[in-house]
């Protein structure tokens, strides 16, 4: 679809794309999650040993917008998630129920759902805030719900996890955390719909050999703002599947982490976004890889419609890859497409690469931000394939990677038809 | 029966000092039932030819005509050159990642048969084209090009002609990089073509090789951007003893007498 040499974009105005990568100077530090008013005073540290963490929002400054990690961040449409001014005024959703779509059933078999109490020790388990409004989210909603997985559950049977927003005008913090015990393996849909305004953390507690597939979901209403905290903890032999589908909301701010518990962890992050014309969807990822021998893939596709003269696109692609000097053998790659339909998009992209030990089995990344492909579309009409349906069938492929890793035949038919319907609105 | 009509044909591309003019005055006729072969040397503007009939758009045309049947094809957008009966088998075809060749197929032969083929019917032809082409059936599911050695793609734009039945079909320089067991094959997927249908064929080469195997009616000598000399398959005899530097003189002669 894209090439790599055309990931520096073409000029000022133009849409961007920025390629990271290598070791990271400290001036230009991307990797780091470091609010510089608490380590100011630790320059010799490595810049991931400054990332801090904490559970106390008071821990983090107020973030002003200069900071690496939230300087693609439109912090005035946060409506006061990130400074404390926005007070919870609604309710979160939360249902479980087993199937998917139609077959859905609420006959849960072993699988449990507990709503409980900020004090409850399991939470913290998949990982600890890294930014403010996680911090803010995590000791300002009143519950926590718990999901939990004993057993290998059949493919065939997904769970769907529907985490529904306050309302319009409302606002609300909310905790949500998956379990999967010790060799249990489950397919989940994990759907984010309706409006308002939400900050969240999400919680992947995966045991050792369990198997977790998730596809999370988050197709927001117009209005809608959610700034989302992912923590991913693998156990020795786990497997993690997560596929990260954002199509809906005002401003969505997703930053999955990935913590390696143990030797043996196997991810693959993925990842499909589409944005429109005023719409800002940005994801922050780092995989951690603290510990030897663990395998980590990274694959986000994105693409971008801002209709002439309107708001435009934007969308943000930050990939981090920590190998930490103790993280021997470990096997990474991350990649980042995104796809500009129109001229009036912007696509951040940075992927940054940090290797601190050689004894691994690879390292790499790539980044590449482009229009349509020509070639492509007059190849496809060359053969007498109408415009129209010639884009469509480039999108399609374009996502097809990702989509094909949707196990959930429902779901993958609603994402394709959301695309569709994406595409038709601006008559591509 | 049908007619390509290509009439004083000027084409120029974009380049960073400005327009470039490839193609200086283009006459080409060719029917049903007929095959030329067009040869000439590397740069002679030979694929700006075939791409300028397909309308790539990265072609201008300044002057002259194509005609298919008498229809304006320079009027026509590209897909419905496509439509109209006209094939390119494309010296460098493109890769479309995470499009199917069965759904690529299929969506091409929707369209230029104007109605979905009616699928098990579909599925046997395609799987019979394949298959005269020495094509494994795995290909079906791959995208579009991608990873395909340059056999793999000759071979599958051979595989499109054969499928989407063309009035006219250009193939450039659809025997480069086959090695002789490929170009065997190659040949007879097209030579078959012509056999079950009236298709008029515009072969481009740039060696003489491909014509043991495909026998042309009319060979044109392509030289800077036009025709410099026409005849016979004799004609291809003759290029293969003393190569192009008859015509290279020829037609920087032409050149001169041309209005600047
Ligand atoms: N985009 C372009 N910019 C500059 N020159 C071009 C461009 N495209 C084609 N040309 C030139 O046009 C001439 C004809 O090219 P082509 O039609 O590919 O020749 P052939 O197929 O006979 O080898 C060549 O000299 C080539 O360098
Ligand atoms: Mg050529």
């Amino acid at each position: 679809m894209t090439r790599a040499s055309e990931a520096t974009g073409q000029g000022p105005d133009q849409p961007v794309a920025q390629v990271g990568g290598g070791i990271i100077d400290a001036t230009d530090s991307p990797v780091l999650d470091v609010d510089p008013g608490i380590n100011a005073t630790s320059p010799k540290l490595a810049p991931w040993e400054l990332r801090f963490t904490s559970y106390d929002v008071e821990a983090f400054e107020v973030p002003r917008g200069r900071e690496e990690q939230w300087r693609f961040t439109p912090l005035r449409r946060l409506r006061g998630l990130h400074d404390g001014s926005a007070t919870a005024t609604g309710r979160i959703g939360v249902s479980v129920v087993s199937g998917f779509g139609d077959a859905a059933s609420s006959d849960l078999g072993g699988v449990r759902h507990e709503t409980v109490g900020r004090d409850d020790p399991r939470l913290g388990d998949g990982g600890i805030p890294a930014d403010r409004v996680a911090a803010q989210a995590w000791s300002a909603a009143p519950e926590a719900h718990v999901v939990t997985v004993d057993e290998a559950r059949s493919e065939d049977e997904p769970l769907t996890v529907t985490v529904t927003g306050p309302g319009e005008g409302q606002s609300v913090y909310a905790h949500v955390q998956l379990r999967l015990e010790r060799h249990a393996e489950a397919v989940v849909v994990l759907d984010h719909r309706g409006s308002g305004t939400v900050a969240a953390n999400t919680e992947f507690v995966v045991a050792d050999g369990a198997k977790l597939t998730v596809v999370e979901v988050h197709d927001w209403a117009d209005d809608a703002v959610y700034v989302g905290a992912q923590h991913l903890s693998v156990g020795r032999d786990a497997t993690i599947r997560h596929t990260s589908v954002t199509l809906g909301g005002d401003l969505v701010r997703l930053s999955p982490v990935v913590n390696y518990r143990a030797p043996g962890g196997d991810v693959e992050l993925d990842g499909l976004y589409f944005a429109d014309g005023g719409q800002h969807f940005e994801q922050r990822l780092l995989v951690d890889h603290s510990v030897p021998n663990c395998r980590s893939r990274v694959t986000y596709k994105g693409a971008l419609q801002g209709a002439e003269g309107g708001t435009a696109a934007h969308t943000v692609w930050v990939g981090d890859v920590l190998i930490r000097k103790a993280a021997e053998g470990t096997d990474t790659y991350e990649l980042n497409r995104n796809l500009l339909l129109t001229d009036n998009a912007r696509a951040d992209s940075v992927p940054n690469l940090e290797i601190e030990t050689g004894e691994i089995v690879g390292a790499g990344h790539a980044s590449a931000t482009g229009r349509f492909d020509d070639e492509q579309l007059f190849y496809l009409m060359a053969r007498g394939i109408p415009e129209a349906q010639a884009r469509r069938l480039v999108v399609r492929g374009f996502f097809g990677e990702v989509i094909q890793k949707v196990r959930v035949p429902a779901l993958r038919d609603r994402l394709e038809a959301a695309i569709e319907a994406e595409l038709e609105a601006v008559g591509v | 029966m049908s007619t390509l009509e290509i009439r004083d044909l000027h084409v120029e591309v974009e380049t960073e000092s400005g327009p470039k003019e490839i193609l200086r005055g283009v006459d080409l006729t060719v029917n049903s039932n007929e095959t030329h072969a067009i040869m000439g040397p590397n740069g002679s503007g030979k694929s700006t030819l075939a791409y300028s009939i397909a309308g790539h758009p990265k072609y201008t045309v300044t002057q002259g005509q194509v005609l298919l049947d008498g229809e304006d094809v320079l009027a026509m957008a590209v897909d419905e050159r496509a439509r109209a009966g006209l094939f390119l088998a494309m010296q460098y075809p493109v890769e479309v990642p995470g499009v199917s060749m069965s759904n690529f197929l299929r969506s091409a032969a929707t369209a230029t048969r104007g109605e979905a083929p009616k699928v098990r019917h579909w599925v046997k032809e395609v799987k019979g084209a394949m298959s005269d082409l020495d094509i494994d059936p795995a290909f079906a599911e791959r995208s579009v090009n991608e990873g395909f050695s340059g056999g793999e793609k000759k071979r599958h734009e051979v595989l499109q002609m054969s499928l989407l039945k063309p009035k006219i079909a250009v193939l450039d320089e659809t025997d480069s990089g086959l090695d002789v067991d490929a170009l065997r094959v190659v040949s007879k997927g097209v030579n078959d073509y012509k056999q079950s249908s009236d298709v008029g064929v515009l072969l481009i080469t740039h060696y003489t090789r491909i014509l043991r195997y495909i026998a042309p009616d009319r060979v044109h000598v392509f030289v800077n951007g036009r025709v410099a000399a026409s005849g016979g398959p004799e004609l291809a005899d003759e290029l293969e003893e003393n190569g192009y530097e008859r015509f290279l003189g020829a037609s920087s002669a032409t050149k001169e007498e041309q209005p600047a």
